[in-house]
């Protein structure tokens, strides 16, 4: 298989283009994709300070290698879950990738705020894991750049994330999900930061070679939590789709962003008011974060 | 040919001397969900693996 740019040997297919790449002529296809992402989204300036939320994993870091290539001003936030060796070994890797391109690391932990690292919150909710722990992120990330003054946050969401969480999102007819499913969420109030996902034309396996042939150190292993979690089991229903008919990722997410979301926008308008514990924006009284947050207090 | 596979890491026995695409198959993963990296490259699901070679299956998928 030749490149598609320069006819030298291909190291990767990527067959939803139709097309295959040698290792520069990929990278740059790459950066051009999140290139494209932000500017049709508007997603940030070079005057403003990007916090980027990092896992340790190859989406996230990968997303932080392009933008400080690209020469935005960016600060890495590390979220500590918790979650025994996997979220020591994952802690690690942001660290070292930080430190060897001298760029900021915000380290905060799960447990210092809600009371409980994600095992025990798994435990006292008695939810899935994910359901907490993606709380306590969304929350944290929020607050966090308040905080420290960032307009805005950018995390590592891929096309499969995100065509996972809308094929969820469908199965269940959950119309209120819809309308926030966009790479790129505007500050609707002064206490929300806009949130951006500059990968989100990005497939996780582009992702992953992005990440590989940057020789990016980040951690293969998977959540231990993440074992049977729904959204890996709709991620391979979709792969499966995707290898009978290349594109068919694509064309589901592109196909609702371009013609469907708009029409659950106008349906599913929330009204957003301040959590009288905390402060941070909420459509009830007190917010998600802060009773999760009673909840295990309460337990523990 | 030597497989290595990930989550939990083990490794495979499997014939060489044929492409990529038919280890895959063989082993009956979906090519969209991995990377497969000989040395320190990737290759192309057209690539003919040697006998000798060992090639790693990186799986891309994360969840949560």
């Amino acid at each position: 298989m030749k490149c598609r740019k320069c006819g030298t040997g291909a190291v990767i297919e990527l067959r939803r283009h139709n097309a295959a790449f040698c290792a520069p002529d990929f990278l740059e296809f790459f950066r051009n994709q999140v290139r494209e992402a932000i500017r049709k989204h508007r997603m940030f300036t070079r005057d403003e300070r990007v916090l980027v939320a990092v896992s340790g994993g190859k989406d996230s870091l990968g997303l932080w290698d392009v933008l400080i290539e690209e020469g935005y001003q960016t600060s890495g936030l590390y979220l500590d879950l918790g979650i025994y060796d996997y979220s020591v070994e994952s802690k690690a890797k942001c660290e070292a990738f930080a430190a060897a391109r001298e760029v900021p690391l915000i380290v905060t932990g799960v447990a210092d705020e809600v009371g409980a690292p994600v095992p025990v919150i798994k435990e006292v909710t008695r939810r899935p894991p994910c359901s907490g722990c993606g709380l306590s992120k969304r929350y944290l990330m929020n607050r966090v750049a308040l905080e420290h003054g960032f307009p805005v946050v950018a995390t590592g969401h891929n096309l499969d994330d995100e065509a996972a969480t809308l094929f969820g999102s469908v199965m269940h007819w959950q119309t209120e999900a819809l309308p926030r499913q966009s790479p790129a969420l505007a500050s609707t109030h002064p206490k929300l930061v806009r949130r951006v996902k500059p990968l989100y034309r990005l497939s996780e396996r582009e992702a992953a070679a992005y990440a590989f042939l940057r020789r990016i150190d980040y951690i293969v292993e998977e959540c231990p939590f993440a074992k049977g979690a729904t959204s890996i089991m709709y991620k391979e229903i979709l792969s499966r789709m995707e290898d009978a008919s290349p594109g068919a990722k694509h064309n589901f997410l592109f196909g609702f962003l371009d013609k469907a979301r708009a029409a659950f926008e106008r349906a599913e308008a929330v009204s957003l008011q301040e959590c009288v514990r905390c402060g941070q924006v909420t459509t009830g009284t007190v917010c998600a974060f802060c009773k999760l947050s009673d909840q295990v207090k309460r337990a523990t | 040919m030597r497989v290595v596979l990930r989550n939990p890491r083990r490794e495979v026995e499997v014939a060489g001397g044929r492409r990529v695409r038919d280890v895959l198959k063989e082993l009956d993963v979906i090519p969209e969900t991995v990377l497969v990296i000989r040395g320190d490259t990737l290759i192309t699901a057209d690539q003919v693996v040697a006998d000798e070679d060992t090639i790693e299956l990186r799986p891309v998928m994360s969840g949560g």
